[in-house]
């Protein structure tokens, strides 16, 4: 197999992707709420649904928005079923994401004659034909550059998130850490929670054709669990679990690329290759992390 | 006046001891007939307090007594069925910056990837507010308070590597850069070393020296009289509230802690203790 322009622009779409997932992520892993990634990932279908068959086009800022809002209604959701139910947290989740899910799906399949949207691509996503979408043609140096669309939503969100992190970094920080604390001092926990459902449901949006609903929680999860394991500081905490998002995306894409060749299998699937390079990275993270890994834990309880 | 013994069970609503019906505003935390219930079960029923300033308040009672809760509900962190609370005579949200909290140390993560100094700093952020970046003032203001509890060589640790009294410490410190004029503290004293212990005790009369009240939940009746000069007892109602050696009586302690008949034991045994040390 060999490398072209075309590879480039996956692995920068996909790079974009576990990076935009990796910022929003690191607070969820940190609240003990990763479910609460896969639940809005999965629930944000009956909003794209909707909006797909209202306005009948994939590109529409329709669509974006009313995935959005189902993924903000999710995190709602789950708060009234668990306190009118008065049921946990991760019951009530399973129980609000489960329902908009299957309603999605419902309404997919149902539309699908009308709309070419197909439920394969909503799960597992389409990361090799994003580039195939192209919104601009830059010539730089010579150079022609066809931007895909992919890549300006997701910079668009990764710049999205970054600006929210930078700005109120020490806000996300303590309502993390002691939400009571922070309520006291006028950072009040409810708004922080909603503001990051917020961004986990447009980032949610945005990488869902790239990745696809089931990868997103990989990308959302897995490279700020590995970085939590690498450094005990929240700021190194966020930049590396963007590094490894990164790294998945790149090693992801390259193991798509070279695999068959070398194993004799027909094609890989480059998102479910960087689900697993993420995987990888955790698990080479959770054995030898300089403090939190099984080598390092092991070798202090000898001494 | 205000040293008067006000015992409120089965008094709600009268003014006390000739003190007006409305809001002192001298008065760090006075509430009137503040109810909260959980799923329609009333948790704290009723309750009407008046605490002077500069006191060192223990709250006492038996577990489920709604001794937290009151604290939560004072600072709006639960929501009140009914009732006023008013901190230096204005409601929590106007006056909040005057308010401290000390959780209880079990409600956060200490694997939470943040140093001592770090959580230190978090005091600071409401006199920073929103946007404006930790700088290098608060993180003075931290180290500080790191050196009043004996914390400052840790400074830069992660906060698991800590022992649970040093972690309590770090609360305390947290409180100290927060510089608040009253504070709530839930169970620092819960399951400290002596070293920390004194170390509480230590802060809580330096506290007191600059004028400020603190509010303890507290669980330990043996040091109730050595700690704190004004108690709150507590079971569901008030059961009485005054200075504490007015107020922490066998009468009263049964009526707190009635019906538990191995706390019951406990607390005559700390009265007579005190009883018999005092002769």
């Amino acid at each position: 197999m060999e490398w072209y322009v075309f590879d480039t622009w996956i692995v920068a779409v996909g790079a974009l992707c576990a990076a935009a997932c990796a910022l929003a992520g690191s607070f969820l892993v940190l609240r003990r709420m990763s479910m609460m990634g896969d639940a809005i990932s999965h629930a944000v279908l009956p909003g794209l649904a909707v909006a797909f068959l209202l306005t009948g086009s994939r590109t529409s800022v329709a669509m974006f928005v009313g995935a959005a809002v189902t993924g903000v209604l999710t995190a709602v959701f789950t708060q009234w079923v668990s306190r009118l139910g008065n049921v946990e947290r991760g019951a009530s989740m399973g129980i609000v994401f489960t329902t908009l899910f299957a309603l999605g799906l419902l309404l997919i399949t149902r539309g699908a004659e009308k709309v070419e949207l197909d439920p394969g691509c909503v799960l597992f996503g389409a990361i090799e034909l994003t580039p195939l979408d192209v919104v601009a043609d830059w010539t730089v140096f010579g150079v022609l550059l066809e931007i895909p669309r992919a890549f300006v939503v997701l910079g668009a969100v990764f710049l999205l998130n970054l600006a929210v992190i930078v700005l109120l970094f020490k806000e996300l920080r303590i309502s993390a850490f002691d939400p009571a604390l922070a309520t006291t001092l006028g950072v009040h926990a409810g708004f922080m929670h909603y503001l990051l459902m917020t961004l986990v449901a447009v980032t949610t949006v945005a990488a869902f054709e790239a990745v696809g609903s089931i990868l997103v929680i990989a990308m959302l999860i897995v490279p700020p669990a590995t970085a939590h394991l690498l450094t005990d500081r929240l700021g190194m905490m966020v930049v590396l679990s963007v590094v490894m998002g990164v790294l998945c995306a790149a090693g992801g894409h390259a193991a798509a690329v070279y695999l068959p060749a070398l194993t004799g299998h027909e094609a890989v699937s480059t998102s479910g290759m960087m689900a697993v390079t993420a995987g990888v990275l955790f698990a080479a993270a959770a054995v030898f992390a300089p403090r939190h890994g099984i080598l390092a834990r092991s070798r202090r309880s000898l001494h | 006046m205000r040293g008067a013994v006000a015992m409120e069970s089965g008094r709600k609503g009268a003014g006390r001891g000739g003190l007006p019906e409305e809001h002192s505003p001298r008065s760090p935390l006075s509430v009137h007939d503040l109810t909260v219930a959980y799923h329609r079960k009333p948790v704290i029923w009723d309750i009407d307090l008046e605490i002077p300033e500069g006191k060192l308040v223990g709250i006492v009672g038996p577990n489920g007594a709604g001794k937290s809760t009151l604290i939560k509900a004072c600072l709006e962190l639960v929501p009140r069925s009914s009732g006023e609370v008013r901190i230096f005579g204005e409601p929590y949200r106007v006056q909040r910056k005057l308010v401290g909290y000390v959780p209880q140390r079990e409600s956060v993560d200490w694997d939470f990837p943040v140093s001592v100094l770090d959580v230190v700093a978090m005091g600071t952020y409401g006199r920073l507010g929103w946007l404006r970046p930790v700088n290098r003032r608060c993180k003075g203001l931290a180290m500080e308070a790191l050196e009043k509890v004996g914390l400052a060589d840790y400074a830069q640790r992660q906060i698991s590597q800590l022992s649970g009294g040093q972690q309590q410490r770090v609360f305390l410190a947290r409180a100290l850069a927060q510089d608040a004029r009253v504070y709530f503290m839930d169970e620092p004293f819960a399951a400290v070393d002596a070293a920390t212990e004194r170390a509480i005790v230590g802060i809580l009369h330096e506290l007191k020296r600059r004028g400020r009240t603190c509010l303890v939940v507290h669980h330990d009746l043996a040091t109730v009289e050595e700690y704190f000069d004004w108690l709150v007892m507590l079971n569901m109602r008030v059961v009485a509230s005054g200075p504490t050696a007015e107020v922490f009586t066998a009468e009263n302690l049964r009526k707190t802690y009635g019906g538990k008949l191995t706390l019951l034991s406990e607390a005559a045994a700390a009265v007579s203790k005190e009883a018999g040390e005092a002769e």
